[in-house]
């Protein structure tokens, strides 16, 4: 790396004003300010996510789509701005491709139940790799099992990467219909080469679907550059909240599947012969939608946006990189997966300490890691472990915590040996 | 730091270093296994009845963290020569040591005075609610293997 490559030196990354966002970051636990090292599992909120939505509570809300009072209308044009804003983000042509899930989980099963059903049978294949969440295998399964398709999966070799050999091997044959990966790994921190993945699938005539769930917060997505057939992500992982999430998928896909879910909302008219359904993506969305939520997840968008995905990529890229290195030199400690391409997640286990001992231990001194097999059972048999602890980073994080769980770890080398 | 040291006392550390009975029945009359899906721990439990009501050998095997092994080893060697009703009072007892704020060993029952100290060495997970599952995993997988049924969680 040449030096003036390197990133140390960004004057614009203000990571204590940025803090300064997060009520929640001022708090300590057991006495100890709060370390928290559990982005991966779900970020923390900043004021302006908060706000959002305390001001669509205080002042605008109503149902949407429904009303011809004032509400109605300014709630639904803030619920529909935030649509748009989503489409934006992840470089949608139009935000009529946007459905609003409750998360990822819940789009994943919307796609395998919806285009699922329509499109797969028997001896049909859909392609995952070794690296999924449960939620993008489970539902999957139940595809499997619902249709006597097959169900294939990319090994990956010891370094966490996916092999594309392999991979060109589970298409060859044209059986594949769809394949359906995560962009980044959350157990591991494996950044996928999507957009050579699903070139790859679509010489082959099947179509590629994505799990963003730890990438959308971290690194800019452009879902036309990627060309990829479908993608989504869950909102709290992006600082917003809870219960809303998004599904992206190309029109023409979306407009040619069935329903997911009935109900009101989502049709056009129904008599008890027949309904006919809205277009998309309003055709995906049966019921009274997650209105405040999405409001948040617009706010939290926006203020990603401001900090500017580029230098949030870069600055987390360091802490990340420093906490691999820092964590590689404590005795006994081996960090899990060695992808050239890797994201803000770091899993270790330690020699001497079980992850889960390990996660109770730091947690007294105020550092927050996850400890277990983070849903992702195959990639902890894969790499022979039964869980890991896993330090994953957010726009947040400075490298004095990376500091700060090292010091943790010395305790729990002190109970454990060394 | 003190509650710490409290949950891994020496005693923990060296039966989660060096479980004893950790092995597997062959011959065993009633196996279980244990799964823990908050950490994906598991344990399988195995015991073989004396013939005259007892059991007369419970041995375990498994992944998982200190306080899971720590615990199973414990257990065995607890429950080796005991009658199954005895078994299950044991296990209650246990259960209220790891959950019980209000538990008071004075009020512990004269037939277990003697397992105390080895149950009340437990007794540091109740200041660590997300780990008490950990400490009662064996035992609920060894109910399973008594009750003939092939699998428990802690869910
Ligand atoms: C890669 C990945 N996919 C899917 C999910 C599931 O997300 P949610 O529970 O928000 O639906 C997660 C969250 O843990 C994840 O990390």
């Amino acid at each position: 790396m040449s030096p003036d490559s390197t990133p140390t030196l960004r004057p614009n990354y203000d990571v204590l004003a940025i803090r300064e966002d997060f009520p929640i970051l001022a708090r300590e636990v057991f006495g100890k300010p709060l370390v928290y090292l559990d982005t991966g599992a779900s970020a923390q909120k900043p004021r302006q996510v908060i706000r959002a939505m305390t001001q669509v509570m205080e002042e605008t809300y109503s149902n949407v789509h429904r009303g011809v009072h004032f509400l109605s209308q300014a709630c639904t044009d803030q619920f529909e701005a935030a649509r748009e804003t989503v489409a934006r983000f992840i470089g949608a042509r139009e935000a009529d491709e946007v459905v609003w899930t409750r998360g990822a989980t819940e789009a994943i099963n919307l796609v395998a139940a919806a285009w699922g059903r329509a499109n797969v049978g028997p001896g049909d294949r859909i392609v995952i790799s070794t690296l999924e969440h449960h939620s993008n295998i489970v539902p999957w399964q139940l595809l499997r099992d619902g249709t006597g398709a097959e169900l294939a999966v990319i090994p990956v070799d010891d370094a966490g990467e996916v092999d594309l050999d392999a991979y060109a091997a589970l298409l060859a044959d044209g059986r594949a219909k769809l394949v359906s990966v995560t962009h980044v790994s959350n157990s591991i921190g494996t950044v996928l080469p999507i957009a050579e993945m699903a070139r790859m699938a679509h010489e082959k005539g099947a179509l590629f679907m994505v799990d963003g769930c730890q990438a959308a917060p971290h690194m800019a997505v452009d879902v036309q550059a990627l060309d990829v057939d479908f993608y989504c992500f869950s909102g709290h992982k992006t600082y917003g909240p809870t219960g809303i999430g998004a599904l992206w998928g190309r029109k023409e896909l979306l407009d040619a599947m069935p329903p997911y879910q009935g109900g009101g909302e989502m049709i056009a008219h129904v008599t008890f012969e027949k309904s006919t359904f809205k277009a998309a993506p309003h055709k995906f969305e049966a019921g009274t939608p997650a209105i405040v939520e999405a409001v948040g997840l617009g706010a939290a968008l926006d203020y990603i946006e401001a900090i500017g995905r580029d230098a949030i990529l870069a600055h987390e890229t360091e802490v990340a990189e420093y906490a691999r290195e820092r964590l590689a030199a404590v005795p006994g400690v081996s960090v899990i997966g060695h992808a050239r391409e890797r994201g803000a997640i770091v899993s270790f286990t330690m020699d001497q300490a079980h992850p889960h001992d390990i996660g109770t231990i730091v947690d007294r001194a105020g550092v927050a890691v996850r400890a277990g097999h983070h849903c992702a059972f195959p990639v902890m048999e894969r790499f022979d472990v039964g869980a890991t602890a896993r330090a994953s980073f957010g726009l947040y994080n400075m490298k004095s915590e990376v500091d700060r769980l090292v010091e943790a770890l010395d305790e729990v080398a002190e109970i454990f040996g060394r | 730091m003190n509650e710490l040291r409290e949950l891994y006392q020496e005693v923990i550390l060296d039966h989660g270093r060096n479980p004893r009975n950790f092995r597997r029945i062959e011959d065993a009359d009633g196996e279980a296994r244990g799964d823990n899906p908050l950490c994906g721990d598991r344990v399988h439990v195995y015991v073989k009845l004396d013939g005259a009501g007892g059991l007369g050998d419970v041995a375990f095997q498994g992944r998982g963290c200190a306080i899971t092994t720590a615990s199973a080893s414990i257990m065995t060697e607890l429950l080796k020569g005991r009658g199954e009703a005895e078994a299950r009072r044991l296990f209650d007892l246990f259960h209220a040591v790891c959950t019980d704020e209000a538990f008071d060993p004075l009020d512990v029952p004269e037939e277990f005075e003697e397992e105390l100290d080895r149950l009340l060495v437990m007794a540091g997970v109740r200041q660590f609610p997300m780990r008490v599952k950990c400490a009662t995993l064996p035992w609920h997988t060894f109910a399973a293997a008594l009750d003939g049924k092939a699998t428990a969680t802690t869910e």
